[in-house]
């Protein structure tokens, strides 16, 4: 094994150190993904197609594997000094979205950056992961049984959150609470205390529902239970389980799933399109799948473990818990096992701005990766 | 040191711990997955097979637009396209290819559309219907009709497109259809569907979704390919709302025609108390009937390229110096700030503020004036005089009063503000102080006074109203998304608190410009007893006369170029006892407002009183009918 130290190599020789495994793994994935979406353009069970939404994906994923590669080679200690601004940016940019809101430009959740539109939501994903592993990095295990440090990282979970519940969307400050609470759980903070918080979210529901509005509590309802609007998500998800469990063990063939493209399915392009790889490559495709998914989920163990400093450890499990808590969420749906809820399944979905924030995502366990010998102290100087 | 290595070991612990739950999630999905397609599969299979059921979205017609009477402004009419079916052309002794060249020979069909067919029917099912060509027209139909038996494969399809009957008369109003883009899909599926269009522009685009109507569903039964066996249910959806316009179009169309042989032109003429708009019009204009269709790009750039610019609505978009029928608002500001109707100036062409000299249009002079009789004759020396004791403040304020400087809120889009300067305007806007010498040439409507022909309009109705603040609207009830209320209170608008004998001294003084022999619009009098008019000329100057040319004699007229003459300009009311109707006429570069836009607001105000008065007498003949009967 060589030694060197990182302080010595320019960004461009750290091209050399990135995780080649890791980026042909994610190519891999979306790959599949550009394929069915080739397979969901078909029509009416004709020849597939790259037009119009695989060839667009395959762009934005071009344009989203060289800012992975960017961001990934930028010393590790410069995003550990910018994360508190990335999250203040991420923060005034949701205050900004909901101004706008509320002044009558629409409801507009994005801002419209040419190939992309940039939904606020979006960047706090992965500024939340930056501003909490930074937070907790000045920590030892020890020093965090002290309650009250955990003041300020309460703060900075629950302010964004706040405004994406505004906007409404229940959905994506449900996954910022999980994915906030497993660095939370990474960092030490000691098991009791979510005890507790669980016990004190469970017994203030009854008197957070008083104070809701009869329309808030209607779609909290239907959020729960689907099935109350039998033409939309409980006809959704049947025709799902009926596309799936049609396709067997091997699956009907490339474009011949029927259920999927005599559009009996549903947004088979976004949300739904891991039933459409079921249907079309059975159960042995979509163990495959997931099986690539999983592996995803060891590398970013892997390089978490190997990590030389207690930011990247945290960044490295807080994007990769992330990223498993999409792919979960919008299997578990497709099949039936919980509520729908607009989540797509990252890397394969058509849509430009999920595959962007993944990316960007895995732009920092790769990053945490490149810079895994650098040893950050707790408090001071940085080193570089 | 030890500090950090219990950190890493808690850390690595529940790392792993969490790796562990994430493994375990996974292997929940892929038993629950082994369980859908292995042990279950038999069931959902059969269930696939019996999924037969799909629902198709069916258009709704798009809800008519009438005029005041109930004349069909915007209709839908049938379009006949020509289908083919690939299977069924392809047989033993035909192929797609053969069809499709003998096709050719009976309707237009070039080489590069054929390709785009046969590309089409590749990518789709061979029993999936391909569009040849859309809008056939009848003898294309019969032409293909007869031979129908050579042709193996082809359908003829009905399908409805808009259709604007008064074509280039109503196309600023209405606005056009067209296919939607990207950006205004909603999530209505009905925006999905291919060919399906939308409002554009004018009151299509602005009722949209009152017009549009809520789609139907076909539910159909399909094979396992996808073919429609028949249809199982259907549910009709709702046509559009039919939408009423306060337009008269018989007026509309006189307006239409009266001004057809100007270059540029815009007419507007509105109901003084209600607020209706009976008239909207602004030349040239293009033909809707042609969006609808799909333009050519040969027409489009003809469109845009245009001089004249047809597609621009100048009764609301365009913005002129109001010239001077902006005296109307300087002598109703002077009145209220303290100007005496008595107070006498003396004209003798011209005035010098500092070393600058201000012209009078008159160039021997007008002699001595009072308000009544500057208004009468548009002398600008008057004007300079008050505009310089009030200011360009309580000028503008007035102005705003009027409704000047801001849009009316007409109900369809594209309205401009124009402009009311004042004094901290231009220190923000230009970074510049006032100058006294520009408050002169507000006083006269030149200057960076700019408004549209709907301003002037609304400006003359709160004057001869009774000093009420009427704004202006297109239809005859309120439209909000797809509800439709009556309108209430409809002559109910507040006072603007202005002294009523100002107002009458302003009324005075424009009664006069037309039926005064001395009023600058004598030619233009209407002479039948009850519906006499009174007005305001104006002549917005398009650039400053130099020196030179002042010493040369040339003042304006037909030795200049059409691009650099004045624009002429006309407000006008009628009639004076009782007054109904408003209007504004500007002809661009016609030259002087007495000359080219008097005579035009004389005769649109003849017309609508006329046709109030046949109204009145057919309505009497059926009341007596009835009576009779």
């Amino acid at each position: 094994m060589r030694h060197i130290n990182d302080n010595d190599i320019s960004p461009m020789q750290k091209i050399w150190h990135i995780n080649w495994g890791l980026l042909l793994l994610i190519s891999l994935i979306a790959c599949i993904g550009f394929a069915m979406l080739y397979s969901a353009a078909s029509v009416d069970g004709g020849a597939g197609n790259w037009h119009p939404w695989a060839y667009k994906q395959a762009t934005r994923f071009a344009i989203g594997i060289v800012m992975m590669i960017i961001i990934s080679i930028i010393d590790i200690r410069i995003w550990m000094r910018c994360a508190y601004i990335i999250y203040a940016i991420g923060l005034i940019l949701l205050v900004g979205v909901d101004v706008m809101g509320s002044v009558g430009m629409g409801a507009q959740r994005w801002i419209d950056l040419y190939f992309f539109q940039l939904q606020p939501s979006e960047i706090m994903k992965v500024a939340m992961v930056l501003a909490l592993s930074r937070y907790f990095h000045s920590f030892s295990f020890d020093e965090i049984a002290n309650p009250f440090i955990l003041i300020i990282p309460l703060i900075m979970v629950t302010l964004p959150v706040l405004l994406i519940l505004r906007q409404p969307d229940l959905g994506t400050s449900l996954m910022l609470v999980i994915g906030s609470g497993v660095i939370f759980f990474l960092a030490g903070v000691r098991l009791w205390k979510f005890a507790l918080l669980i016990v004190i979210g469970l017994a203030s529901i009854p008197i957070t529902w008083n104070f809701l509005h009869s329309y808030q509590k209607q779609r909290i309802l239907t959020f729960l239970d689907p099935e109350s609007d039998p033409l939309g998500a409980g006809y959704h998800i049947m025709q799902s389980k009926i596309a799936m469990g049609s396709g067997g063990i091997i699956g009907k063939g490339f474009i011949q799933g029927s259920q999927s493209q005599l559009k009996f399915l549903p947004e088979k392009q976004t949300d739904f399109i891991f039933t459409m790889m079921a249907e079309e490559f059975g159960l042995l495709g979509g163990i495959i799948l997931m099986s690539l998914y999983l592996l995803l989920l060891v590398y970013g163990l892997s390089i978490s473990l190997r990590s030389n400093s207690q930011f990247g450890r945290l960044v490295g499990m807080g994007v990769t818990t992330t990223f498993s808590l999409y792919v979960f969420i919008n299997i578990a749906m497709v099949m039936g096992v919980i509520p729908v809820v607009g989540v797509p399944l990252p890397l394969v979905s058509y849509g430009g701005t999920a595959m962007l924030t993944v990316l960007a995502g895995f732009g920092m366990l790769m990053n945490v990766y490149v810079h895994k010998n650098i040893k950050i102290p707790r408090r001071g100087y940085d080193g570089l | 040191m030890k500090a950090e290595k219990n950190s890493f070991k808690s850390f690595s612990r529940r790392a792993i711990c969490l790796f562990g739950t994430q493994l375990l999630l996974m292997s929940g999905l892929a038993s629950r997955m082994y369980y859908l397609q292995v042990v279950e599969t038999k069931r959902y299979s059969m269930m696939a097979e019996d999924n037969r059921i799909n629902f198709r979205l069916l258009a709704p017609p798009r809800g008519f637009i009438v005029d005041r009477n109930g004349d069909y402004l915007a209709i839908n009419i049938q379009n006949y396209r020509v289908l083919l079916v690939p299977e069924q052309a392809n047989s033993d002794h035909s192929s797609v290819n053969g069809v499709l060249a003998k096709l050719a020979q009976l309707i237009d069909l070039n080489d590069n559309q054929i390709r785009n067919i046969l590309k089409e029917t590749k990518k789709r099912r061979a029993f999936v219907p391909v569009t040849i060509r859309d809008n056939l027209s009848w003898e294309e139909i019969s032409r293909i009709a007869i031979n129908s038996p050579d042709l193996p494969g082809v359908d003829i399809d009905v399908g409805q497109s808009r259709h604007y009957p008064y074509g280039e008369n109503m196309a600023h109003v209405l606005g056009y259809v067209a296919a939607v883009s990207e950006k205004e899909l909603t999530g209505d599926p009905l925006l999905e569907l291919p060919g399906f269009r939308i409002g554009k522009n004018g009151i299509e685009q602005r009722y949209d979704l009152a017009l549009r109507g809520k789609g139907g569903t076909s539910k159909v039964e399909v094979n396992a390919f996808g073919r429609i066996i028949q249809e199982v249910e259907r549910i009709d959806g709702k046509s559009g709302h039919q939408v009423m316009l306060t337009v008269d179009m018989q007026l509309q169309d006189f307006i239409g025609t009266r001004i057809n042989k100007e270059n540029a032109a815009a007419v507007t003429v509105m109901n003084v108390h209600s607020g209706d708009i009976l008239a909207l019009v602004s030349t040239p204009s293009f033909n809707p009937n042609s969006f609808s269709e799909g333009l050519t790009t040969n027409e489009w750039h003809g469109l845009i390229n245009n001089p004249y610019s047809p597609l621009t609505n100048k009764s609301i978009a365009g913005q002129y110096a109001p010239g001077s029928t902006f005296k109307i608002v300087v002598a109703l500001a002077a009145l209220k700030y303290g100007i005496k109707p008595n107070h006498s100036v003396i004209c003798n062409g011209h005035i010098t503020l500092g070393d600058r000299k201000f012209h009078c249009w008159k160039k021997r002079g007008h002699g001595k004036k009072d308000l009544v009789g500057a208004l009468r004759e548009s002398c600008d020396i008057w004007f300079y005089d008050v505009a310089k004791r009030i200011g360009v403040d309580k000028i503008a304020e007035m102005a705003k009063i009027l409704g000047l400087g801001k849009v009316t809120g007409l109900d369809i889009g594209g309205e401009k503000p124009g402009l009311i300067p004042t004094k901290k305007w231009k220190r923000d806007k230009l970074g510049k102080p006032w100058h006294k010498g520009e408050t002169l040439i507000v006083g006269i409507g030149q200057g960076y006074v700019l408004a549209t022909p709907l301003q002037l309009a609304v400006m003359t109705a709160r004057v001869v109203n009774g000093g009420k603040s009427v704004s202006p609207h297109l239809t005859k009830k309120y439209i909000d998304g797809t509800e439709i209320h009556e309108r209430v209170n409809i002559n109910e608008f507040p006072s603007l608190n202005i002294d009523p004998a100002h107002l009458a001294y302003v009324i005075d003084g424009m009664e006069q410009v037309v039926n005064s022999p001395f009023g600058t619009a004598r030619r233009s009098a209407i002479k039948h007893p009850g519906w006499e008019m009174g007005g305001k000329t104006g002549t917005s100057q398009v650039r400053s006369i130099s020196k030179a040319e002042r010493e040369e004699g040339i003042r304006k007229g037909d030795d200049i170029a059409w691009r650099l003459r004045d624009h002429a300009l006309f407000i006008g009311f009628a009639p004076i006892d009782n007054p109904k109707y408003a209007v504004s006429v500007i002809v661009e570069h016609g030259g002087g407002g007495s000359k080219a836009a008097a005579p035009i607001a004389r005769d649109v105000l003849m017309e609508i009183q006329r046709l109030d008065n046949e109204l009145l007498i057919r309505n009497q003949e059926n009341i007596n009918h009835v009576k009779k009967g």
